[in-house]
């Protein structure tokens, strides 16, 4: 390492101010960084610092992400398989299937997203911001398998540069931008966002008699009362397993209510989640659907599902675990917290049921209280400083 | 039976390099200085020459803005230099010792009026702070109440006064009292039983900043926008007890000279201002590394250089770390290394266990960033104030806001934890100063 560390140090000048690649400062400090931690000591204040660093909190959310990720790839193997009906199929293949199909994907939002982040950098003249690393592979993830990758490169390109970038970067924006790609793509181009034919990878091959490439959402949505019995894409009823483990069409990293609880207990452990948001956000779901299913009617379908199936169906859970927890959106009070996590789930599952338009609501209910969580973080600070003020009132009476 | 408090918010750090009971004496110092700088609020001038003869206890320097606050000489001797940095700003006023025992006389203070005036003209008054704005005290402002902090929780720390001074403490107090209409309140640590008679006695538990006086003003009795209290060490308070007691100025210290890079850490009975090369001699290790050495804590001391640096007021503790500036650590983002330690838990720092202690390096260990994990500040931070809210007031120099969310109740050293913990490593002591000078220069 020594070595290469010299060498490094050999061409640094070159991209330093007057250097002949100035212009490409803001990228070898990134690459150099990634390398080698900084060496800088510090010059005013504390002498000694915590060992944790913004590389390392993205890294750990990036890991925490990971059941999901690879599940989900050996999933879409899966679901393409059964319904071509061949999934007789060892692991690695349902496993590769996936994991090809959804590689352009992640390598289009990686180079599209860190590519405005690196540019961005360089005329600020400021260091590279690793924000990018965890929305990079959000993306994809909340995306249907068959998005196509030119859809997906506009969509990062839109929600990094005027959801993010505008406001500063990493840390001033306002809106999730994994969300934002994700809103920007339903809205702009639906049909390839929903619908039975976007959530399961066929390929050129045809697709077996009895399939169907409706989510369980969908296939209730699209439902004209509640006596729905969910299926998966064989039309075989689905059981509480499938549904927890995930073994159905959907956005392919959301679908494992398992593997997304292996990743909120990462990123609990290690306090880069806020234990507040998530307990506040499933129990507000929970309520909202309990609502629901006491009160199902015909005109609602999807409020003949049980409070758990709610829960364990669609983006719900991935969107509280991932997307509420976004330190820089969401509230940063503690109360702010629990009424921006509880508000969450309830509106996911109001969206989720009472707008038969929308079959999932996880994500919009995230962007909606995204834009929410100053107003709350505004009254909890103020209730502090009216404190502050009548307890100088209380000793001037 | 006094009140307890319990602090439930906080850290101990585990450092290594505690300093061990030994007590050695360090008192034939050859040289002092006075650093005008870790006197913040006024502006200091120069009241002698260089070549000049100075009793213990004589003026070195004196506040522009109000003469009859000064700063006096540690001991007797003769001025060596007066060190002037950029723009002629006075560095420090040094002293070499003479060997005598020349020293200015007090008379034994009778009454409110004479009690200041001997802590005006002993340079006792300096010592003192004032909040808001953690600064030495406007003469003429009278205080609400005045608080002293009989025990520091800061990482490494010593003990700060022993039971031989408590009778000394307690003329002290009793001397403070009369500067106050309010109460005079000494903090203690709980179990210490050292109990004040004079002075309203609170106990207090829990990590640091248990120990910090702004911690403990927050607990007890905070600040409003239009009060001053002042603040101090028991020690501070116990020079002023033997002041008024006996009319000797008394400016010995114990320093704990603590760090992983000490030979031997352990305590150092010593003078206010002493040089490091006399107070260091044969102290530190000699090694590869190059070694920090900071007056104070590692959470709010300053840097200097043990051969031509001086203990600087108002720390009673010297503590050397590894400087670290070599360690060319290769991806240390995604280091495995147990002995990394964090208390976000991302690294394996269980398998070093968690109380034992750690070996930190000056190293800041990442890139500086915009604000972005949550809640950070407020786990190390018990007082009634939203840390980060308070923060981006000062960044954005916002007065009104600055007042509402308490900034008259804070000093910079009650962001050293949250600074410590900071993912992405922001200067909030710094941020806290200069917005505490803006405050002043702007409202008064």
């Amino acid at each position: 390492m020594k070595g290469l560390k010299r060498n490094i140090d050999k061409i640094k000048p070159h991209f330093e101010k007057g250097g002949k690649l100035e212009k490409l400062h803001s990228v070898f400090d990134g690459f150099y960084t990634f390398l080698f931690t900084p060496n800088e000591t510090s010059r005013s204040g504390v002498h000694i610092h915590d060992s944790n660093d913004s590389k390392r909190t993205m890294i750990t959310v990036v890991l925490a992400l990971m059941p999901c990720c690879l599940f989900g790839m050996w999933n879409i193997g899966l679901q393409h398989y059964l319904a071509i009906g061949d999934a007789d199929r060892n692991f690695f293949s349902l496993f590769f299937y996936g994991f090809f199909a959804v590689l352009p994907q992640i390598l289009t939002a990686y180079i599209v997203g860190l590519g405005i982040e690196f540019i961005v950098a360089q005329m600020r003249g400021h260091e590279i911001q690793e924000g990018f690393l965890v929305s990079g592979i959000l993306i994809p993830m909340i995306c249907p398998v068959d998005t196509p990758c030119w859809m997906l490169a506009v969509a990062v390109a839109f929600a990094v540069i005027f959801a993010k970038e505008v406001f500063g970067g990493t840390g001033y924006n306002f809106l999730n931008v994994a969300l934002v790609t994700r809103a920007f793509l339903f809205f702009s181009y639906p049909s390839k966002m929903s619908g039975d034919h976007v959530f399961v990878q066929l390929g050129s091959q045809q697709a077996v008699d009895s399939f169907s490439g409706a989510t369980p959402l969908g296939q209730l949505a699209s439902s004209s009362d509640g006596a729905v019995t969910l299926t998966n894409v064989l039309g075989d009823p689905l059981t509480a397993t499938d549904i927890f483990f995930g073994f159905y069409p959907g956005s392919w990293g959301e679908t494992s209510t398992f593997c997304i609880l292996i990743g909120a207990a990462i990123l609990l452990l290690t306090g880069m989640a806020n234990w507040r948001i998530i307990l506040s956000g499933v129990l507000g779901g929970f309520f909202m659907a309990l609502i629901a299913h006491n009160w199902a009617s015909p005109l609602y379908p999807v409020s003949y599902l049980t409070p758990f199936e709610q829960l364990g169906l669609g983006g719900f859970m991935f969107a509280i675990v991932f997307m509420a927890t976004d330190p820089v959106t969401a509230c940063r009070t503690n109360i702010g917290k629990y009424i921006y996590g509880a508000l969450i789930g309830i509106v996911a599952i109001l969206i989720r049921v009472y707008n038969t338009g929308y079959p999932e609501g996880a994500m919009l209910s995230v962007l909606l209280m995204n834009c929410f969580a100053p107003l709350i973080d505004y009254c909890v600070v103020n209730s502090n400083i009216r404190r502050r003020m009548r307890r100088i009132t209380v000793k001037n009476s | 039976m006094s009140k307890v408090i319990k602090i439930k918010k906080g850290l101990n750090i585990p450092l290594e390099g505690a300093a061990s009971d030994e007590m050695t004496d360090a008192l034939s110092i050859k040289k002092v200085a006075i650093v005008p700088d870790d006197f913040p609020g006024y502006t200091w001038k120069v009241a002698v020459k260089p070549g000049e003869k100075v009793s213990k206890g004589s003026t070195l320097l004196y506040a522009k803005e109000d003469p009859r606050v000064c700063l006096t000489s540690p001991l007797s001797g003769e001025i060596e230099e007066v060190n002037r940095g950029e723009r002629r700003k006075i560095m420090y006023v040094s002293v070499i010792s003479d060997g005598e025992s020349r020293k200015e006389n007090y008379d034994k203070p009778v009454g409110a009026e004479s009690v200041k005036e001997a802590l005006l003209k002993s340079g006792l008054f300096g010592m003192l702070r004032q909040r808001p704005f953690d600064i030495v005290p406007f003469v003429d402002i009278v205080p609400r109440d005045i608080f002293v902090t009989a025990f520091d929780t800061a990482p490494l720390a010593g003990q700060m006064i022993g039971q031989e001074e408590y009778p000394m403490l307690e003329a002290g107090l009793e001397a403070l009292s009369l500067l106050t209409p309010g109460k005079v309140y000494l903090s203690v640590k709980k179990g210490s039983g050292l109990e004040s008679r004079i002075a309203e006695t609170v106990e207090f538990e829990g990590p640091h900043p248990a120990g910090n006086v702004g911690t403990q003003i927050a607990a007890i009795a905070p600040v409003n926008k239009g009060e001053t209290v002042w603040t101090l060490d028991a020690e501070t308070a116990v020079r002023i007890g033997r002041l008024v007691n006996t009319g000797e100025l008394d400016f010995q210290t114990r320093v704990a000279l603590t760090g992983g890079e000490m030979k031997n850490p352990h305590i150092v009975k010593t003078i206010i201002g002493a040089s490091l090369e006399d107070l260091l001699k044969g102290e530190l290790k000699t090694g590869e590394g190059k070694i920090r050495v900071i007056s104070g804590n590692v959470l709010t001391g300053v840097m200097v250089n043990a051969q031509d640096g001086y203990l600087r007021y108002p720390y009673r503790q010297i503590t050397a770390i590894p400087e670290g500036d070599d360690a060319d650590e290769f991806m240390g983002w995604a280091s495995l290394n147990p002995a990394k330690y964090s208390v976000k838990k991302t690294f394996p720092t269980f398998l070093h266990g968690l109380t034992k202690p750690f070996k930190f390096d000056a190293r800041v260990k990442g890139g500086h960033r915009a604000m972005i994990l949550s809640g950070e500040y407020d786990k190390v931070f018990p007082m009634d104030i939203y840390p980060e809210y308070l923060i981006k007031a000062i960044m954005a120099k916002d007065i009104e806001r600055m007042e509402q969310l308490g900034i008259y109740e804070v000093a910079p050293e009650d962001f050293a934890l949250p600074e410590f913990v900071d993912t992405s490593k922001i200067e909030l002591q710094k941020l806290v100063r200069e917005g505490l000078d803006y405050l002043r220069h702007e409202t008064l």
